[in-house]
């Protein structure tokens, strides 16, 4: 079997097997949910609630700030208790839509597309009488749902421009990490140029099982929702990328695509950062993408599985992005697992829902360990990109202790975008700013490999991150 | 649930390797030819390679002390440092010119520069020019203890018998030696250098172990021999290919190349600057050897091409990713945008009443 690849990159710990076959299970919010108006890159949302409304589940809390903006939905029904800022994944203070969560779980009726009645009717269980049953999370068969939902016939009745509007109207974002809006990742300004929607299913981040959970129990809605954004293409392949530390997932998918003439199944070599949208790209298609470009430049787009299974919601189900699926993992998680979470539910109710922690632990990181943001406390809330939370007993990075470079190479040969970390973390440093981009520090995608390769311990990314966002304030106050 | 939790920013988990655990490693990959070294030349050999190992650690140790700098001799590097000065030295050498040879390496050419990965100079080699240059005649004696196995195969008696103790010598004539004796080790030379057989198996460990590439040991040893077997060729020497093998075992080469060369802080640390810097030293170690009329080729070539390295790297810093791969005319697309961008802020600026 060809397996893609690209070079550099680095082999961590995957700590993948505490979660990865492990059911989906629910998790109940608590009594008040917070949503964050900026979830995605762009403009914040503008509330279009006051205190004092009701709100059920599905209702558009606040509306898109601008083009590149996306809309967000209450997860719950309940009443708004006003706008309160919270904490969010990266520690600043956001403006957040407060909702009392009233345990009924009513929702708007959605809009469906004519013809998905029978999926409605097999899987989504009246919402309205209770948690437990406000969605099943039994795994589905990828043969039954399309046989269900036939989306070839489906989509034949759909314009493209319906469909963006569809994904649009639901405030579908990027749910990797980035938080894109997904209306102007899949609308490019040449269209034609796009050879490849590629579905990341990677998931090279250690600990974070998300996605595997989706690839394995909804492989038939991510083919579904794959088709709806091919749709908005000419002539387009959509490849499923995923690591080969997953043979379940490559193996369902490929049985599931045995059948389909432009959808694929490319196995990667597992490897971090497989899953970095450049590495992606590189890997699969051999094509390059630098810091000024899109990957739409280099006729790509790429799309995270959550996502994925978003646009299959938004596009057939006319459901809003309100759910998604989140790991809890680490040594200090009492029983890790795979969660279907609402957006705007607190960590600590999302720890709590999951059991708990064992011990207390020393390090708390919204994501993995590797790209992850520490959390100082137990504030943040579940956002459409919140992918998983790790705990940890035993934090190693406050124990380490930094010695000089000793010129080893091995960051040089970790990096993926070919750079030489430890002379641009040392530039970044000294504040050579001007060296550090003629030495293409701005190509950095922070992913970390230099860091954790680095035997003198040196927080090489931390350093080059700071260059980085040195230089781009300067350029943002040069231009005022 | 008001718990504080350690904040660092991202990656949050690193790898186990530790500069301590690459010095030992290191370290344990010497062990072989000191090993050889004993067994060749004698229990002498033991004392000093001790000695030396033990002046350099114990010099790190204080010198910080004195200062009062954080003491880190346990990262393993000046024992690695002493190791190879003791390796460096003929067998019958007197005890304290290893120990000299140690606090210079491990004072002016280490600590001097600011202590590990400061130093532009291999510490154990930079020490061995040191002793070579002010003790000249003890450090050419290669007058050979009992070993405890074997016989040290001699060199025959030529013209130049005086300077011609060691094989390499005896090479440089076009003669050829016993090839066999120099694999194995059982001939004149400094404690640690003889022994290709072991030179090999500790710097072969190393690769394994991804402690070093092959990319410096391959370049320099390959282009010495493609080198010397030409020369060999053309000055009509009889068997020149035996006499190519014979050359990259004699004298200092496995030593200097798979130990000395690979020291992380004095090469390169780009991979097309490594290879650089192995061909260069390819050259320069058959020029060396087989035109000039000095001994000391290796330490040399690689104490010329440590000076070097700023500038192999310079020129050698790979093009990032996305940028290298793009075609001629998305880098002209791409320059011209710059321009645009570069004009029309420049247009901006005049607009604005200053």
């Amino acid at each position: 079997m060809k397996k893609f690849t690209f070079r550099g990159g680095v082999h961590p710990y995957e700590g993948k097997e505490l979660t990865a076959e492990l059911p989906l299970k629910t998790l109940e919010p608590g009594r008040e949910l917070a949503f964050l108006v900026s979830q995605h890159i762009g403009a914040p949302a503008v509330p279009s609630v006051k205190k004092g409304d009701h709100v059920l589940a599905g209702q558009l809390l606040a509306e898109a700030g601008g083009f590149v903006s996306a809309r967000v939905f209450s997860s719950v029904s309940g009443t708004v208790k006003g706008i309160e800022k919270r904490r969010s994944a990266k520690g600043d203070l956001v403006d957040a839509v407060i909702v009392e969560n009233d345990g009924l779980y009513e929702h708007v009726s959605y809009d469906p597309l004519p013809g998905m009645e029978k999926y409605i009717e097999a899987y989504d269980t009246p919402h309205g009488t209770g948690w437990e049953a406000i969605q099943n999370v039994s795994p589905r068969s990828a043969g039954e749902v399309l046989d269900l939902v036939r989306p070839d016939e489906v989509l034949s009745k759909l314009s493209g421009e319906q469909v963006l509007s569809r994904i649009r109207e639901a405030g579908v974002v990027g749910m990797g990490g980035a938080g894109f809006p997904a209306h102007v990742k899949y609308a490019p300004s040449d269209p034609d140029k796009i050879d490849y929607i590629l579905i990341n299913g990677s998931e090279c981040e250690p600990y974070v099982t998300c996605d595997y959970r989706l690839l394995c129990d909804r492989p038939g809605e991510l083919i579904a929702g794959l088709k709806a954004i091919l749709k908005l293409f000419g002539h387009v392949q959509g490849v499923f990328c995923i690591e080969d530390n997953k043979p379940r997932a490559i193996e369902t998918l490929q049985e599931a695509l045995r059948t389909e003439e432009t959808i694929f199944v490319a196995p990667c070599r597992t490897k971090y950062p497989e899953g970095a949208e450049r590495s992606l790209i590189k890997a699969i298609t051999r094509r390059d993408v630098n810091s000024k470009m899109l990957p739409a430049d280099a006729g790509c787009i790429v799309v995270n599985v959550s996502t994925a299974y978003a646009v299959f919601e938004a596009v057939y189900l006319g459901k809003p992005d309100f759910m998604r699926i989140m790991t809890v993992s680490g040594d200090a998680a009492a029983s890790p697992g795979n969660f279907l979470v609402p957006t705007g539910m607190y960590y600590s109710d999302v720890i709590q829902g999951a059991g708990g922690f064992r011990q207390i632990p020393e390090k708390l990181i919204s994501g993995g360990p590797m790209m992850g943001f520490a959390q100082g406390s137990i504030e943040g809330v579940v956002t459409k990109t919140s992918s998983a939370l790790t705990a940890f007993t035993h934090d190693l990075v406050s124990r380490i202790q930094e010695t000089p470079c000793i010129n080893c190479g091995r960051c040089v040969d970790a990096c993926p975008a070919h750079l030489v970390p430890s002379h641009l973390a040392e530039m970044a440093r000294t504040n050579r700013l001007d060296e550090f981009t003629d030495n293409y520090g701005m190509e950095c995608v922070n992913c970390g490999s230099c860091s954790w390769s680095c035997p003198a311990k040196r927080p090489l990314a931390a350093l080059i991150f700071q260059g980085r966002q040195t230089v781009l304030d300067r350029k943002r106050n040069a231009r005022k | 649930m008001n718990q504080r939790f350690q904040v660092s920013s991202s990656p949050h988990t690193r790898s186990t390797i530790s500069t301590s655990a690459i010095m030992f490693m290191v370290a344990l990959a010497l062990m072989p030819s000191c090993v050889a070294g004993v067994l060749f030349f004698g229990e002498h050999a033991l004392v000093v390679l001790v000695l030396s190992a033990a002046s350099s650690v114990g010099t790190e140790y204080i010198y910080e002390k004195l200062l009062h700098k954080p003491v880190t001799v346990k990262d393993g590097s000046a024992l690695v440092t002493g190791l190879l000065i003791g390796m460096n030295m003929p067998p019958a050498i007197d005890w304290w010119i290893p120990c000299v040879g140690s606090v210079f390496a491990i004072v002016v050419i280490k600590q001097l520069y600011g202590g590990i990965g400061q130093n532009f100079m291999n510490p154990a080699l930079g020490a061995r020019c040191f002793l070579l240059i002010s003790f000249a005649g003890k450090m050419a004696n290669f007058t050979t203890g009992t070993g405890m196995i074997g016989i040290v195969t001699q060199v025959p008696a030529t013209t130049d018998a005086l300077s011609g103790a060691t094989p390499l010598a005896y090479l440089k004539t076009g003669q050829l030696f016993d090839l066999r004796s120099l694999f194995f080790g059982n001939t004149a030379g400094c404690i640690g250098e003889t022994s290709a057989l072991a030179l090999l198996a500790g710097g072969l460990f190393l690769v394994a172990m991804k402690i070093i590439r092959l990319r410096i040991p391959g370049a320099y040893l390959g282009t010495f021999a493609l080198l010397t077997l030409i020369t060999a060729l053309l000055r009509g020497y009889p068997s020149p290919a035996v006499y190519t093998l014979q050359q990259l075992c004699a004298g200092g080469l496995m030593l200097g190349a798979w130990f000395m060369a690979t020291d992380y802080v004095t090469s390169p640390i780009t991979a097309m600057g490594q290879i650089v810097y192995g061909v260069l030293l390819g050259i320069l170690t058959w020029v060396f050897r087989m035109v000039g009329t000095g001994a000391e080729g290796v330490s040399y070539a690689i104490l010329f091409c440590n000076l070097l390295v700023p500038i192999i790297e310079r020129y050698t810093r790979p093009v990032a990713a996305g940028v290298a791969g793009q075609s001629r005319e998305a880098k002209r697309l791409m320059r011209e945008k710059e321009k645009e961008a570069k004009r029309l802020k420049a247009a901006d600026r005049k607009e604005k009443p200053v």
